[in-house]
């Protein structure tokens, strides 16, 4: 397959940044695009020149570093798969790809397609966490919890934390991610107690880290590559509800 | 923080006034039905309405109140969520994203605008004097609104005006139905999709619903 890229080079935070055009030969569709790029950039690196920053980690889907906007979709054309899972068969030979970091006031460019997404990891230790006695391991089953909070807490937890929510979202806004949080830990009698303070404290730090509010586009839901649902949106804003009545 | 200070917290004050506004916008459209019964339909109703003297005061007041929280709110976050997103990319496709959606600050903003034209004209009638129901009177001495809704309808630009006016008003609740309904907490996997599409449905018939009020008139179908 022949490509024409056109990838987002910023040498620094504070470099303007702009587009600039690859012209890659020979490539199969059986690679990953990550290992397109590999190529890339081992052609970059022969010429003598500076290969493009990208994230990247586990590259089988489950760590949610890798992170490029391409041809203006989060993770790219297929549904419900991370960059790192996307293979070149999903391309077709001469196309031109367009590939862009995350885009939002709380993601920084660190560089080229690298983004500072410590933000989200703020939203976290703001009150995405339960306090419990350290100790002896707790008896297994001292803690009864039905099938089905089981089950939401763990569709829930299916959020890796990549950040492709805020990227899509028009808004910049992280609530994907953090009532993906909130319902997971919601859901569960060790997460009920500190239930209310959680989810003040979790919109809180979304709303000071710089992100948006959600306007029920449901952008988010459409490319995460885990499929988070955007009704835990809605138990989010039940959850803020509840504490907001008194005695909470 | 403060509820009020929380993004969430002014949602949920967009989403309950927004309700408000369309219970009202619904039982208006009920009361305006009047108008197919002729002047003994809708002169009797406005006669009755304001028999409730100051209440009727209290109750528009009220109203101003929830519109203007709503404005407030909605132009303040509009602002702040653009802010949050500084840098478009090179190329935007969208899996979900609505023309409705997207246009919400805009849509409203027409609306605002011709709230204040639709008071100034049939509230205040100052647009058109000598139509004015406050200065002509029916038969049985009632201030005649029917004459004045048919005589301003049969001009096309003030149909024309009315019908943008429920497309814009159409266009926000396409949106804004089924957002309200999320805002507030209420959905689940099975109801989303569900109420994504009655949202629609509903603010097409609420949009249908009005507009056969100057489509009748000037076609001549109802004078
Ligand atoms: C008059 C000027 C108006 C303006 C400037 C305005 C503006 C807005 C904006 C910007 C939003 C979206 C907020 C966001 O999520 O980012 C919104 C939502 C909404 N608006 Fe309006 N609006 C107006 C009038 C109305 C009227 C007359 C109604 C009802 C008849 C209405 C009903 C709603 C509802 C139900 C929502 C949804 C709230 C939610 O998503 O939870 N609006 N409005
Ligand atoms: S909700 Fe989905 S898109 Fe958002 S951070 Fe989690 S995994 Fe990524
Ligand atoms: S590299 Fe780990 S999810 Fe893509």
């Amino acid at each position: 397959m022949d490509l024409t890229l056109y990838v987002w080079r910023q040498k620094g935070p504070d470099d303007q940044g702009r587009l600039e055009e690859y012209q890659v030969k020979a490539i199969t569709p059986d690679m990953s695009f990550l290992e397109m790029l590999d190529v890339v950039n081992e052609g970059l690196i022969r010429a003598g020149k500076e290969p493009i920053a990208f994230d990247h980690d586990c590259r089988e889907g489950i760590c949610g570093t890798c992170s490029q906007v391409i041809n203006g979709m989060p993770h790219g054309p297929r549904e419900k798969t991370a960059v790192c899972q996307l293979h070149m068969r999903s391309f077709r030979d001469g196309d031109t790809i367009y590939i862009e970091p995350w885009r939002a006031r709380a993601f920084p460019v660190i560089k080229d397609l690298i983004v500072d997404r410590s933000a989200l990891d703020r939203i976290m230790q703001s009150g995405g966490y339960v306090s419990v006695h350290t100790g002896g391991v707790p008896d297994a089953n001292a803690v009864l919890i039905s099938k089905a909070d089981a089950d939401t807490a763990m569709d829930a937890a299916e959020c890796i934390g990549c950040g492709a929510c805020v990227a899509a979202c028009p808004n910049g806004s992280a609530m994907l991610f953090t009532a993906a949080k909130v319902a997971h830990l919601a859901a569960l009698p060790q997460g009920r107690t500190e239930a209310a303070r959680r989810v003040c404290l979790m919109t809180e730090a979304m709303l000071k880290q710089g992100f948006g509010s959600c306007s029920n586009h449901y952008e988010c839901q459409a490319v995460c590559p885990k499929g988070i649902s955007a009704t835990f949106i809605a138990k989010l804003n039940r959850e803020f509800i509840k504490a907001q009545m008194p005695g909470q | 923080m403060n509820m009020l200070e929380s993004s969430v917290g002014r949602k949920l004050v967009m989403s309950v006034t927004g309700l408000s506004m369309i219970a009202f916008v619904l039982v208006h459209l009920l009361g305006n039905t009047t108008l197919f019964y002729g002047p003994d339909g809708i002169n009797a109703y406005a006669e009755a309405l304001h028999r409730f003297g100051a209440l009727v005061w209290a109750f528009r007041l009220l109203l101003l109140t929830v519109l203007l929280l709503h404005v407030f709110y909605g132009i303040q976050l509009t602002l702040e969520n653009r802010a949050a997103k500084p840098r478009a990319y090179a190329i935007k496709s969208s899996r979900a994203t609505t023309l409705a959606g997207r246009s919400m600050v805009w849509s409203g903003l027409l609306i605002g605008g011709f709230i204040f034209f639709h008071l100034l004209h049939f509230t205040l009638q100052l647009i058109n004097p000598e139509l004015a129901a406050g200065r002509h009177f029916d038969s049985l001495g009632r201030p005649d609104v029917f004459m004045m809704v048919v005589l301003s309808f049969r001009k096309m630009p003030v149909s024309l005006l009315y019908l943008g006016a429920l497309a814009a008003l159409g266009l926000h609740l396409m949106h804004s139905l089924q957002g309200a309904v999320q805002t507030l907490g209420l959905n689940n996997e099975r109801t989303l999709p569900k109420v994504m599409k009655a949202g629609v449905l509903a603010a097409i018939l609420i949009f249908l619903g009005y507009a056969a009020f100057p489509i009748t008139v000037f076609t001549g179908l109802l004078r």
